[in-house]
Formats: C-alpha cells, sequence, structure tokens
C-alpha cells in the first residue's frame, strides 16, 4: 500500500509540472493552431538561467539565505523566458501566421534545435547539479513520504492554476483571450488587438515553463541543455489528452498522464512478468498519445481551437 | 519536371551529351575526391545513403502531403534486420540457432533488399494505418512518438532475452557482397586499385539512380496523381473516388521501402549499428533536406540531401583550424555548429524561402505570371 | 435511378432533415430547392457520404448504397460538385479531369513503377478521354493551365468535367449557377441539357428558380428540413406553400414561363 500511496505522490509531483507546462503548449493551440516546440526548451532556459544566477549569488555572497537565492532564480527566469518567448514569437512564428501548416512546424523544430545548441554553447554539454535550497524535510503520508520541495511543487503548482484560471475567466485579458481563440477576426472586430493578446498568452505560457523549469531542478536536482526535449513532449501529450486548447483540459491531462506515468513505471515490473522493465516509462506517454489522438481526438474534455474558415 | 536538363524528346543530342557528362562527373567523383582522402569518397557513399532517405521521405511528405516526424524507424528496422541476419549476434546469443546455421549466419544481397523493403512497408503499413486520417500537426507528432517508441525498444530489448544488444548495438556485421565479390576488399581493375569504399560508392550510386528512376514513374502516374489531389483537397479526392485511405497508407508504405533497403546498406557499410544512429535528431536532418531542398520536387530534394550530408564533413574540417588560429582554441565545436546551423536554416528557409532553395517550376500555365497581353488579364481574374 | 427515402439528420440541438426523401427517373433533369438553411446540401452531403444520416434508406440504379464513405458511393456511381469549387488548384485542368479517372481505371503502384504496356495504354487513354471531356464542357484551350487560374465559369466547367469523368450514374451539382451572369447561366443550361441527352442523370441544387424552372423535368422543395412539395415544375410554382416560403424573397417567381 505505500508504494501505492508513494507512486500516488510522484504522480502528482511529475502531473503538476506536466500541468504547467502543458498550459502553455494548450493556449498556443488554441489561439495558433501552432505546436510551440520550442516550448519545452523554454522551460530549460528558464531551469539554466536560475541555476547560472542562483550559484552565482552563492559564490558572491555565501551567507544569503535560500529562500532569497531560490526568490533570485525564480525572478531571473520568469523575466528571461518570457523575452526569449517574446521573440520567438516574433522573429520566428508571426510572419508565418498564414502560411501552409508545415512552414510553423518546420520553424519550431528549427527554433527548438537552435535554442538546444545555444544551450549547449553556454552552460556546456554537461549534467549540472542545481543546488539544494529546500530544507530536505519529509513528511509521513499513510506509509509514503513526501520530501517538503515535492509538497512545494504541488501546492505552487495549485496556486499558479488557479491564478491562471482567475485570469482567464474573470480579467479583461482573459476575456480577449478568449476570444481570439475561438474566432480572432471577430475578436479583432469587437476591438481586440489579436497581436497583443497573442504576445500575452506566449508570456503567461513561458512564465509558467520558468517556474516549472525551476522546480524540476529543485526536485530532480539535475539540469542540462536537453532538459526540455522530453516533458516538452510528453507535456504536449497530457494537453492533447485533455482537450488541446482547453486550459482546464490541460491541467487535467498533466494530473492524469503523471499519475499514469508514476503508477506505470512502479507496477509495469509486476504487470508484465519482468519482461518489460521501468526504463520504458518513457513509453507510456507517447503510448497515450497515440492512443488518444486514435480514439479521441478531441481529448478528455475536448478541443478549443481557433475557427479557421 | 527538371527545367535545366535537356529533355530527350526535345533535343536527343543534347540530351545524351547532358547525361554522358553527368555519368562521367560522377564516376569519376571518388577518384577525384579521393585525393584528400578516403574520408571524403566515405562521406559522399554516406551523403548517397541520404540521398535515398531522402527521396523516400519526399514520397511521403512531398508527393502525398503527409508529416512523418520518425521516418528514420523505418531506417533502423532495415539496418537492424540485415545486422540480425548477417552478423555473429544471434548465433552467438542462441544455441539454437547456431545449431541451424553452423557456418554462421550470412545472407546474399538479393535476399536482403527485398526482404528490408518488404519489412520496412509492413512497419510502415503498421504505423500507418491508425494514424494517417490525423490532421497535420497531429500527424508529426504522432510518427514522432513512434519514432522514438521504436527507438526506445532497440535500445532496451537486451533484456530478458538478447536480440538487439541494447546500446551496445550489433557489431561485424557483414559487408555486401555482390557474385562473390566482397564490397570490403580494394578490387582491381585495368590495373587501377578501387579501394573498398569506392566499392560502396558506386553500388549505393547504382541503388540512388534506382530510386530516382521509381520516383519519377510514381509522380507521373495515376498513383502520384492521386497522391497530389490528396495533397491539394483531402475531400474533393475523395468526391472522385480516391479511396484516400489507402493510397496514403501505399505512400507510407512505400516511402518506408526506401528507408528500410538504405537502413540495411547502412549496416553493411558500417559493419555496426546502435541505437544511437536512429535518434530523433536523424528523422528531422531527413524532413530538413526534404524541406530545404525544395519539396516535392525530385532534384530538389537530392539538392537538399547532398548540401546536408556533405555540408558537416566540410564544416568539421574547417571549423576547428579557424578557430583555433583565430581564438587560439576551440570555442564550439563542429557537431554543436553542425547541429545550430541545420536549426537555423530551417527557420531561416520557412521564412525566406518557403518553398525550399530549388522548388518545383510553375506547374501548368499561370497567365497572370506572363509578361505583356495576351490572355494576362482576363485569365488572371479567378473568382473564389 | 435514385430513390432516396426517410432522411432524417440532426445536428445537436437542430433537425436538419425530416423524413426528407427523393425520387429520380433516369435521365431525368431534378431540382431541389429552398430557402437558405433549408437543408439542401445538408441532404446533398448526406446522399454522398459526407454525412452519417440517422435514418434513411438509399438506393442506386435499383441497388441498396449505404453513404458511409465518400469514395464508395463515388464509386457506385454519384459524382458531385461543390458549392465553393472544390478543384485541385495548382494542378492543370487536364489533370484535374484526368484525377477524374481514376476511380475508372486500376494501374497500381507496381504498374507506374515498371511503366508496364497495359499501365502506358492505360494512361494514354486517360489523357484522351480527359482532352474529350475538357471539350465536351468548353475549355478545351486551357487543358495546360493552373486550375486557379481559369476564370469563375470555366472553374465551374471544369468541376463538372472532373465529375463527368468518374461515369456517374448521377450528376449531382450543389449550385452549379452561382455567382454566374446570365450569359454564363445560358451556357450552363445548354451543357446540362446535353449531358441529359447524353444519358446521364442530373440532381441540382439551385437558388435560381428560372433557371431551375426553365430546366428541370421535376422539383422538390425543402424548408426548414422538411419536404414540402413536390413535382413538375409549374405545379410546384403555384403552390401556396411554396409562394409562402419564398415570400419576401428576391427570386419569388412571379409568372415565369416552364420549359
Amino acid at each position: 500500500m505505500e508504494t501505492f500511496i508513494q507512486q500516488i505522490i510522484n504522480g502528482l509531483v511529475l502531473g503538476s509540472l506536466y500541468s504547467l507546462i502543458a498550459l502553455g503548449y494548450t493556449m498556443v493551440y488554441g489561439i495558433l493552431n501552432l505546436i510551440n516546440f520550442a516550448h519545452g526548451d523554454v522551460l530549460m532556459v528558464g531551469a539554466m538561467t536560475a541555476l547560472t544566477v542562483i550559484v552565482g549569488l552563492k559564490g558572491l555572497y555565501p551567507d544569503m539565505p535560500a529562500w532569497m537565492l531560490m526568490a533570485a532564480g525564480l525572478l531571473t527566469a520568469i523575466p528571461a523566458c518570457v523575452i526569449l518567448s517574446l521573440v520567438i514569437e516574433r522573429v520566428a512564428y508571426r510572419p508565418l501566421r498564414n502560411a501552409p501548416r508545415l512552414a510553423p512546424l518546420i520553424t519550431a523544430i528549427g527554433v527548438s534545435i537552435v535554442i538546444q545548441t545555444l544551450g549547449m554553447i553556454i552552460w556546456g554539454r554537461n549534467y549540472h547539479t542545481f543546488p539544494e535550497l529546500i530544507p530536505t524535510t519529509t513528511f509521513d503520508v499513510g506509509g509514503a513520504t513526501i520530501t517538503l520541495t515535492k509538497l512545494l511543487v504541488i501546492v505552487l503548482s495549485a496556486v499558479l492554476m488557479v491564478a491562471l484560471m482567475l485570469l482567464v475567466n474573470r480579467t479583461k485579458l482573459g476575456r480577449a483571450m478568449r476570444a481570439t481563440a475561438e474566432n480572432p477576426r471577430v475578436a479583432g472586430l469587437m476591438g481586440v488587438n489579436p497581436n497583443l493578446v497573442i504576445a500575452q498568452t506566449f508570456a503567461i505560457g513561458a512564465a509558467l515553463a520558468a517556474v516549472a523549469g525551476v522546480m524540476i531542478g529543485a526536485t530532480y536536482s539535475v539540469v542540462h541543455f536537453s532538459m526540455g526535449f522530453l516533458p516538452g513532449l510528453k507535456a504536449f501529450t497530457a494537453a492533447v489528452l485533455g482537450g488541446i486548447g482547453n486550459i482546464p483540459g490541460a491541467m487535467v491531462g498533466g494530473l492524469l498522464l503523471g499519475l499514469i506515468e508514476a503508477l506505470g513505471a512502479g507496477y509495469i515490473g509486476d504487470l508484465t512478468g519482468g519482461v518489460l522493465g521501468s526504463h520504458y516509462q518513457d513509453v507510456f506517454a507517447f503510448i497515450i498519445l497515440v492512443a488518444v489522438l486514435i480514439f479521441r481526438p478531441q481529448g478528455l474534455l475536448g478541443e478549443r481551437v481557433a475557427d479557421r474558415a | 519536371m527538371n527545367l535545366y536538363f535537356p529533355k530527350w524528346r526535345d533535343n536527343p543530342v543534347a540530351a545524351f551529351i547532358a547525361t554522358f557528362v553527368v555519368a562521367a562527373v560522377l564516376i569519376a567523383l571518388p577518384f577525384v575526391v579521393g585525393q584528400l582522402g578516403n574520408a571524403w569518397v566515405r562521406a559522399l557513399a554516406f551523403a548517397l545513403l541520404y540521398v535515398m532517405l531522402a527521396l523516400g521521405l519526399n514520397i511521403v511528405v512531398g508527393f502525398a502531403g503527409l508529416l512523418d516526424l520518425g521516418y528514420i524507424a523505418f531506417y533502423a528496422v532495415g539496418a537492424y534486420m540485415y545486422a540480425l541476419l548477417a552478423s555473429p549476434h544471434l548465433t552467438s546469443t542462441f544455441p539454437a540457432i547456431a545449431a541451424m546455421f553452423p557456418d554462421g549466419l550470412h545472407n546474399s544481397i538479393w535476399m536482403v533488399i527485398p526482404l528490408g523493403a518488404a519489412l520496412a512497408a509492413l512497419f510502415g503499413i503498421m504505423l500507418g494505418a491508425p494514424v494517417l486520417r490525423l490532421r497535420g500537426d497531429y500527424l508529426a507528432i504522432v510518427t514522432l512518438g513512434f519514432g522514438e517508441i521504436i527507438r526506445i525498444f532497440m535500445n532496451n530489448l537486451n533484456a530478458p532475452v538478447n536480440i538487439t544488444n541494447g546500446p551496445q548495438g550489433i557489431t561485424l556485421i557483414d559487408p555486401i557482397t555482390i557474385g562473390g565479390v566482397s564490397l570490403a576488399k580494394p578490387v582491381q581493375v585495368f590495373g587501377l586499385t578501387v579501394p573498398s569504399v569506392y566499392l560502396y560508392y558506386y553500388f549505393f550510386l547504382l541503388l540512388v539512380i534506382v530510386t530516382i528512376v521509381v520516383c519519377i514513374n510514381l509522380q507521373n502516374s495515376r498513383l502520384g496523381r492521386a497522391w497530389m489531389a490528396i495533397r491539394e483537397d483531402d475531400l474533393a479526392a475523395k468526391a472522385m473516388g480516391i479511396n484516400v485511405r489507402n493510397v496514403k497508407l501505399l505512400a507510407f508504405a512505400l516511402g518506408a521501402t526506401f528507408g528500410g533497403v538504405a537502413g540495411a546498406m547502412f549496416a553493411a557499410f558500417q559493419g555496426f549499428v546502435s541505437p544511437e544512429s536512429f535518434s530523433l535528431m536523424e528523422s528531422i536532418i531527413v524532413l530538413a533536406m526534404v524541406v530545404l531542398g525544395g519539396i516535392g520536387h525530385i532534384p530538389g530534394v537530392i539538392l537538399g540531401a547532398v548540401l546536408l550530408a556533405v555540408f558537416p564533413e566540410v564544416l568539421r574540417h574547417t571549423v576547428v583550424p579557424v578557430q583555433q588560429a583565430l581564438f587560439g582554441k576551440v570555442l564550439i565545436d563542429a557537431e554543436v555548429l553542425r547541429m545550430l546551423l541545420y536549426g537555423l536554416a530551417m527557420v531561416l528557409i520557412m521564412l525566406y524561402r518557403p518553398k525550399g532553395l530549388w522548388p518545383a517550376p510553375d506547374h501548368g500555365i499561370n497567365p497572370s505570371e506572363r509578361m505583356g497581353g495576351g490572355k494576362g488579364g482576363k485569365a488572371a481574374a479567378a473568382g473564389a | 435511378m435514385l430513390k432516396v427515402q426517410g432522411v432524417n439528420k440532426r445536428f445537436g440541438g437542430l433537425q436538419a432533415l425530416s423524413n426528407v426523401g427523393i425520387e429520380i427517373e433516369r435521365s431525368q433533369i431534378y431540382g431541389l430547392i429552398g430557402p437558405n438553411g433549408a437543408g439542401k446540401t445538408t441532404f446533398f452531403n448526406v446522399i454522398t457520404g459526407l454525412y452519417t444520416p440517422d435514418s434513411g434508406s438509399f438506393e442506386l440504379a435499383g441497388k441498396t448504397y449505404s453513404p458511409s464513405e465518400v469514395w464508395k458511393v463515388a464509386q457506385a456511381g454519384i459524382a458531385r460538385t461543390f458549392q465553393n469549387i472544390r478543384l485541385f488548384p495548382e494542378m492543370t485542368a487536364l489533370e484535374n479531369v484526368m484525377v477524374g479517372r481514376h476511380v475508372r481505371t486500376r494501374a497500381g503502384a507496381l504498374g507506374a513503377v515498371l511503366r508496364l504496356p497495359s499501365q502506358r495504354r492505360e494512361e494514354a487513354q486517360i489523357k484522351a478521354r480527359a482532352i474529350e471531356l475538357l471539350e465536351y464542357v468548353g475549355i478545351r484551350k486551357y487543358a495546360d493551365y493552373q486550375a486557379r487560374t481559369l476564370a469563375y465559369g470555366d472553374q465551374r466547367r471544369l468541376e463538372i468535367a472532373r465529375a463527368l469523368a468518374t461515369e456517374p450514374k448521377l450528376l449531382a451539382l450543389d449550385e452549379p449557377a452561382a455567382g454566374m451572369n446570365a450569359t454564363e447561366k445560358l451556357g450552363l443550361r445548354k451543357l446540362l441539357e446535353s449531358i441529359q441527352a447524353d444519358g446521364v442523370t442530373i440532381l441540382l441544387i439551385e437558388h435560381d428558380v428560372k433557371l431551375v424552372m426553365g430546366l428541370c423535368n421535376r422539383v422538390t422543395v425543402l424548408d426548414y428540413g422538411k419536404v414540402i412539395a413536390m413535382g413538375a415544375p409549374a405545379e410546384v410554382q403555384s403552390n401556396p406553400a411554396v409562394i409562402e416560403a419564398y415570400l419576401g424573397a428576391a427570386h419569388a417567381p412571379k409568372g415565369t414561363e416552364a420549359a
């Protein structure tokens, strides 16, 4: 039973992270019908920026308290990601708004590769250790343990998601985003500036990715230039699972995917009589992706994509 | 199809001379390039394999308009198939098989090529059948997923039963033998010693020529038209009685066969295979070759493949010394620079030359593009 | 030729078609008219397999068919054109019509790759027939032009030629006269009459009531998804329910001459 609870906890942590990243994908796809391949790499930039800042500050001020270092890390990562994301949108995606589908896809892949290689150049190929800033207290939950870090991840993600829901449903910007997602032309006629809204959408997604990146560093301790690829892909799966373009869908999809992956990895050995080991964990996400797209392409909660007549 | 090459019908003499010149260049090329070292001829041979891959993917992406980001899976299938059938791996891992084949597992090229093609086609059908009705970007992601799934399996099928030998891969793969002549040993021709790597180059060149002919024939056929129709308007194609699902599947499977055969050749040439050679990046590179070269346009795709295959080699030999000379040390190593440039190329070409470096010339007459009067004005004002 | 009965189709809360049926005799030109939103194109889409009906029976040339897949319907013998013209824009006019021949020809991948003599013969036949059809509809001289560069009226003709290439038993045209001027409509009428004379049955959706009345042998009128009248044009014209449905519309029939 403890294993079960432990895996649930792991699943929730993983799922929270996937949700944060998935939100970026889903919001951009909802408005632009574009899979922002570079989103995972934005996450990487967030994590690495935070790493650099934290390690740098620690070197200069060895007595700086941990929470301050963490705050500094987040407060530099978020703007870095937001700026990066806005630049990408402006330079690589906006000119191709009306191009046939293949062009933005190729460009997005190209951007992803460029960011990864720049990351490789700036931060090197090695795996870096993210400094331990959060105290390693653990709590006991029904026999399983949860570290403070993991608890913080779950709580912080939940808070951010609630904030996003409030933003989308209760504010003017949120209304503008929803309108542009449904029908950009008509939204434009109502006085909404689609370029501005699109930029804001990218910015919000990037900010969430930055936080996710830092949290991945804090939770799993390892960061490196290609850390964005797999989480990015899985988060996209989560977004599709929940219903692309659908914001609550991304949250649900993320949590669900995290749980399935954790439980699957934990029990796959038993399930397959030892034939398949836990290194097949990544395959789960892909299989779910394929299955969802074949059997229920609109996702669990339904798609919400722009009406491109 | 090709604007600059004289057509046989119009001017047989010019066409013959042009063909002769091109053939002469291609035949002499290894000897010329070989002066700089065999490594360059090796690069050319690999470039030919990439040309085959790019032409195969072109059938899927260019002719039929299907986005495949996992094409390298078929390359992997072909490579591993050959590796298993022509190396000591199976006989040394499974005594039962060793007993069946006391002389070891070796297989003739005449069996391997059709087998590789068939196996790849089978995988193409299996992977394609459930997903080809998905819309563009979803298809891309799903095929990406498939490519990764296959690589993960190749990487992990070493326990409990060691089929693929996991990350270490399979080594000691037989070279290609044609009619008793092994391509791994130099051959004497008219007193000239032709090194093994040149032999592989010529063999691959032959395969590439066959590939090109097949692709041209497919393009200018009922099937090719059906693909083009599907690409232009899926629904209208259906309304004209085209079984779109099967026709798409056919494109996928045919594209896969080229991948499979190229994979088998790769395994034989390199002598070993490991999952590393079949990463997502490889799929993306082949896609880049097609898209950057000129999607759907056979000469363009060949150009794209050659450029993107040979360029990194050139880079490798220039970048390091240049950086040493300028900065005293290597800031960015060749591999990283290569990837960076691939990425930049993809972004820049899509922004500034989205149809590729050598796109298909205008298909059919477009009167509004003609200078002067005549039908210029009237027919240009198309309604809808 | 075509016998359809009891078609119902619901989209969410909207009952788009209620118990709609149609019976078309061989070599007739049959018109389907009705105000905007009456369900004409929906009905079209149902019989050609684009939409799956909630109920209905379908018979073509005496054989039951199930409109489950668009391409199967075309294979069975119904060819259609689209309200918004769906040509293959980058292909030439000739190639567009050659694609129409796909369903009645056989060469596959093997024949294509090996260039077998049977395949080459078939290709020549396809091309010849396509040219014939372009000639038939009157746009032979645009054979090598990109389809999207053709004038609007010529594009409509091309679509018809392409549909004819499939050797249909029933030619279903969705507003073929939309956007045409009077001269072009006359030309279209002549074309349709000669198609009829050559033995092809035609089903027509049209808004131009004058054209329909003059051209069609029989007409069905739809309104709000229901059949409100059926019969020869003259009868339907004077049917009070029909007049009511059209009252206020710009094209209300006013003593138009029947063919």
